[in-house]
């Protein structure tokens, strides 16, 4: 295959991660899956963005844990990666900008190494086989960064006050998403009903995961706070680190109990 | 503590072709159930792979499958993998296995409480009570029972009766409404154990195939070290699909019914 018509794709995934679960690291390999069987796409890199503290969630642990926990996670992948910085901005920052700011670091990654997928880290896979590909030619929209979320996110875009709507324009119309779809959750119904979505729906990609698998990270903590086995749903590493650490407790979970959410209060200030 | 927790040992039966995080989960739902009962210590769990005499389509060879279950149980520090079953010629019907097993098991425990009998060779009230051992198997299990012919009356009366059964039901399936339809499993309702798995995560062995097939990554679903060895030896391809195609699965041809393997995928 000729890589040189293919578009570089860096998949970015934003979240509370807490904590990160087999089904996060799921979405990132169905996404890649799908996008690279198109034959437009070569994903050359994952990032997992972690929440900052200040986002007030309830149960939310400490971000250096849950930066940890994703990092462990991440070990055994030769392209997903784990970025701090949005973990250790003192205020919440929107998604948009979180977006924008992984956008430009991709770029300047490209300008400056001309080839992103050495990542300063290593993971070497495919290096080989993008070594054709890749050139210090390659034009800046040969490289595209997509925000990778559940269908649950997607939905999100109605609720009120969560998202600004020039931020939505942004993601979806400049970036594009990549939007997993979970059972009984229909997105492309969901494109269809929202104008918005819809007058951007080719830059949205519904993936269908072939296996159930709703491992979520609010299951986990009950089940953790209530002394139950978590093994094979998280991987091994973490389920060490969580019980080295004693990290989910019924005290945990109390942590920003009754604080609002910090998007809603932003957004509800700034209207 | 008043009374002395039953050790229990959980056997689960099945294809592994090739085991799946999901068959691993099973044990680790069924483990926390038991001790939540208050009545039982788990004290071991057993994959039992069936043997190649199964004869189902796509089987690899159970030296692989036995392989694969190894690698992914290595980090396990109670449930391993015995080979009997997979090295037996012919297909072994789930009761001989269970029989099998708790042979072994009896014998390992009369050893251990040989010590402590008193002066007239009756166990002393110091020794730990007898182990148990009981089926795992996913709720499509229990369906089975159900098919006419499908299992003799008595294998059903012994696996449910003697020994027992721990069932993790998955998302839509009633395994309540499965056991009610019997009258054998009704009467030893207090013998059959339904987990409720909270979290969904139906990873089937047979889905997993088939994204090996097509070249999709099953990495999160199957250990690392799983995949690994899988790649390593080709194991399943367009090819080993093919495996069995068109033979007769061994249990209906052996007693013309076909008792369900539990863990089938």
């Amino acid at each position: 295959m000729d890589g040189q018509h293919l578009t570089k794709v860096v998949l970015l995934a934003c979240g509370s991660f807490n904590p990160i679960t087999n089904m996060h690291l799921r979405m990132f390999e169905l996404a890649r899956d799908h996008l690279e069987d198109t034959g437009q796409y070569r994903v050359v890199k994952g990032i997992i963005s972690p929440v900052g503290d200040a986002y007030k969630k309830k149960g939310l642990i400490e971000a250096r844990h849950r930066l940890e926990m994703a990092r462990l996670s991440t070990d055994s992948s030769d392209w997903i990666t784990v970025d701090p910085w949005e973990s250790v901005q003192p205020e919440w920052v929107e998604t948009a900008k979180v977006v924008r700011h992984y956008y430009k670091e991709m770029l300047e990654a490209e300008q400056n190494t001309d080839d992103v997928d050495t990542v300063k880290y290593a993971k070497k896979r495919r290096i080989e086989e993008n070594h054709f590909g890749v050139s210090s030619h390659q034009k800046k929209d040969g490289l595209q960064l997509m925000f990778l979320c559940g269908a649950d996110i997607l939905e999100s875009f109605g609720v009120p006050n969560l998202w600004k709507q020039e931020d939505i324009d942004e993601i979806v119309g400049r970036y594009g998403m990549v939007c997993i779809t979970r059972s009984g959750s229909d997105p492309h119904k969901f494109i269809h009903q929202s104008d918005k979505l819809w007058q951007y729906r080719q830059n949205i990609h519904v993936v269908r995961e072939w296996v159930t698998n709703e491992i979520s990270a609010t299951q986990v903590r009950r089940s953790l706070r209530r002394g139950r086995s978590v093994r094979y749903l998280l991987p091994d590493g973490v389920v060490h680190y969580i019980q080295e650490h004693a990290l989910y407790s019924a005290e945990s979970e109390q942590r920003n109990a009754g604080v609002v959410l910090a998007p809603i209060q932003k957004n509800t200030e700034v209207s | 503590m008043a009374t002395r927790r039953i050790p229990l040992v959980l056997l689960a039966c099945g294809s592994f072709n090739p085991i799946t995080n999901q068959h691993m989960r099973l044990f680790e739902l069924a483990r926390d159930h038991m001790h939540s009962t208050g009545q039982y210590q788990v004290v071991g769990g057993i994959v039992s792979p069936v043997s190649d005499g199964y004869a189902k389509q796509g089987l690899v060879l159970a030296q692989h499958r036995i392989a694969m279950a190894k690698l992914a149980l290595q980090s396990s520090d109670w449930v391993t993998v015995d080979e009997w079953e997979s090295q037996q010629a012919d297909w072994t019907e789930t009761v001989v296995t269970m029989r099998y097993h708790y042979g072994r098991i009896l014998k390992e425990y009369e050893l251990s409480t040989g010590e402590h009998k008193d002066s007239s060779g009756n166990p002393s009230p110091l020794s730990s009570p007898c182990p148990q051992l009981k089926l795992l198997c996913g709720a499509d299990f229990l369906d089975t029972f159900q098919v006419p012919d499908l299992w003799l009356d008595d294998h059903v009366e012994e696996v449910a009766g003697h020994f027992g059964l721990i069932c993790v039901s998955r998302g839509g399936l009633h395994p309540e409404r499965a056991v009610a339809a019997s009258d054998t499993l009704s009467r030893h309702s207090h013998n059959i154990f339904l987990v409720r798995e909270w979290v969904r995560n139906e990873t089937s062995a047979t889905e997993v195939r088939r994204a090996l097939r097509g070249g999709l990554s099953v990495k999160y679903l199957i250990p690392d070290s799983v995949i690994e060895y899988i790649h390593q030896h080709n194991l399943y391809t367009e090819d080993s699909e093919r495996r069995n195609k068109g033979t007769v699965l061994r249990p209906l041809a052996k007693q013309a019914t076909q008792p369900g393997k539990s863990l089938d995928d």
